[in-house]
């Protein structure tokens, strides 16, 4: 099957002489999450407004559900919702008002069945009378959401789409990404919280100075990436680690209470047993221990600080 | 054609028209009627006629024109300066709708506007001042030529505008004068010679020109010329938009 999106080479440099995009290659395939992880301005904002028509390529090539984003704009930006970042939104118009524009813009005919059923999916249907200017910022982000969905895309971007939400809104906006999902929605989002991306994803892309440094399964990242902590916490402190024990990947803490064995989490859970055996063999005795996995955003940041450090 | 996209653009503007009727009829209406009050009725009757037409009657097309022209260029360019603005520009620009639609619907509904508004001027003045229109057709079709014309050119200025006080420049510091020198509240053959010559760079005298034409059938200027000089800015306007879309100058980086 042909991707949803589908990236080629594409470069961007503004007028300024800022390479913001450098040859970007990826495939989106249909019905999946793909989350795309970044600094600030790595470029993930640019990448998708170039998809979205709102910036010009310098080069390269775009293909929406598989239409290209400049020769056939019209098929391709009909496939596509944008939920942008920044709360740009009319402010007197109702809410109804403006998500019937959206749908209109978008070059579908009027569906008042349709526009009730995402208002109430988002909590909107209460408001729809109300101006825009009179709703707080986590509605004002809900009805950005209702205009990208008015004219049912097939692909849906979500620039930070819970930057600045409450705790209550962002768990209510996951639940909705994955009905989307289930129903046949391609996703798109670019997020600051690594936890989104663990939660949700289910391919993770990392881009940094704008450049795609990464792209995998999200288990698979985890799995290979992934480091797994079991921490031992000793009966009595330790000066140092005994002579045996040394050739294993371990760590006294400072105060000598605690023994850190840092593993690969692919790795068979023999060498725990093996580590315990030999501890009763040393006299070590235990209070309590605790294993913890590495997450998504270890990872992360160990991965944008190794390549930041390569690349010097 | 994104038929749907248009009506969309289109609906949108129409209705901050009448959320905004003070703003868009109302206050042309009360300032051209203080023109008519005063240099229609107070003065105009110490005035002698021109070209036998009396003087409260000879500046109903020019002053038209001048609300014409300053409503056109408000409207459109406001319509589409707000969204650069306030950042909702996004969703036009990545919606389906091609450079012509959203032309179509920004522009149209100015344009809309201005008829409108020429219409209940026209009564108004009928209020104040007798008249006829000789050539209604013609009067008419410059009104809403015009309209389109001056639509077209406040869309320019509203993508060109990069703040509030730019949107304000146009209008105030050269169409405004222009209009007034324009021939207005004077038949161009009351000027000494030297200045008949140089306010013929003055475009607007053109649509005034022709505009009196319509109503009563005089004018200073040929009215195939005025028509012309229409279509001329007309066509400035497009290909100044054409290269704007193309370039995405002040829309698309």
């Amino acid at each position: 099957m042909q991707p949803d999106i589908s990236i080629q080479n594409l470069s961007k440099v503004y007028s300024g002489g800022f390479q913001a995009l450098k040859s970007i290659n990826l495939d989106i395939q249909h019905g999946e999450i793909f989350a795309l992880l970044g600094p600030n301005g790595a470029g993930k904002t640019t990448l998708i407004s170039i998809i979205c028509g709102i910036v010009n390529p310098t080069s390269g090539r775009v293909l929406a559900s598989g239409h290209d984003i400049v020769t056939e704009y019209r098929a391709a930006r009909e496939a596509i919702g944008l939920v942008p970042q920044e709360l740009n939104t009319d402010a007197f118009e109702t809410v109804w008002d403006t998500v019937a524009f959206s749908r209109g813009l978008f070059g579908k005919g009027p569906d008042n069945a349709h526009l009730e059923k995402v208002l109430r999916d988002l909590s909107l249907w209460d408001k729809r009378h109300n101006r825009i200017m009179a709703l707080s910022g986590g509605m004002k982000r809900r009805v950005m959401i209702a205009k990208a969905l008015s004219h049912e895309p097939r692909i849906l971007f979500l620039d930070e789409p819970t930057a600045g939400v409450d705790v209550e809104l962002r768990r209510d906006m996951w639940t909705m990404v994955r009905k989307l999902r289930q129903s046949g929605v391609t996703i798109i989002l670019t997020t600051h919280y690594i936890e989104e991306a663990e939660e949700m994803a289910d391919r993770i892309g990392v881009i940094r100075h704008g450049e795609i440094i990464l792209v995998e399964e999200k288990h698979q990242l985890m799995a290979k990436l992934g480091k797994k902590e079991l921490r031992l916490h000793l009966q009595s402190p330790l000066d140092n680690i005994p002579g045996a024990l040394s050739l294993e990947p371990l760590a006294l803490s400072d105060d000598g209470h605690e023994l850190i064995y840092t593993f690969d989490s692919q790795q068979e859970q023999a060498g725990i047993a093996r580590l315990l055996r030999q501890l009763g063999d040393e006299g070590i005795e235990f209070r309590d221990l605790q294993t913890r996995e590495s997450s998504l955003e270890d990872i992360f940041v160990g991965l944008v600080h190794e390549t930041s450090g390569a690349s010097r | 054609m994104n038929f749907h996209g248009i009506r969309a653009i289109y609906k949108f503007e129409m209705a901050r028209m009448w959320r905004t009727l003070m703003q868009s009829i109302a206050s042309p209406v009360i300032s051209t009627s203080l023109y008519f009050v005063v240099f229609g009725s107070a003065i105009g009757s110490r005035m002698g006629a021109i070209d036998g037409i009396s003087y409260g009657a000879f500046i109903i097309p020019g002053l038209l024109m001048l609300s014409l022209l300053m409503q056109s260029i408000s409207n459109a360019s406001f319509g589409i300066y707000m969204p650069k603005f306030s950042g909702t520009i996004y969703e036009v620009l990545s919606a389906p709708v091609s450079y012509l639609e959203v032309v179509i619907g920004y522009v149209g509904a100015a344009a809309t506007k201005s008829v409108i508004l020429g219409f209940v001027i026209l009564i108004t003045a009928r209020l104040f001042v007798p008249y006829s229109v000789l050539h209604p057709v013609w009067m008419v079709s410059f009104l809403v030529l015009t309209s389109i014309t001056f639509s077209l050119f406040g869309f320019i200025i509203g993508i060109w505008a990069d703040g509030f006080e730019k949107l304000q420049i146009v209008p105030l510091m050269i169409v405004t004068p222009l209009t007034f020198l324009g021939g207005t509240f004077y038949s161009i053959d009351m000027l000494p010679p030297i200045w008949q010559t140089i306010t013929l760079f003055n475009p607007v005298v053109y649509l005034i020109s022709g505009f009196r034409w319509a109503f009563y059938g005089i004018s200073d200027i040929h009215v195939g010329i005025s028509v012309a000089m229409i279509l001329l800015f007309l066509t400035g306007c497009m290909a100044a938009i054409w290269w704007i879309f193309k370039t995405g100058y002040r829309l698309r980086s």
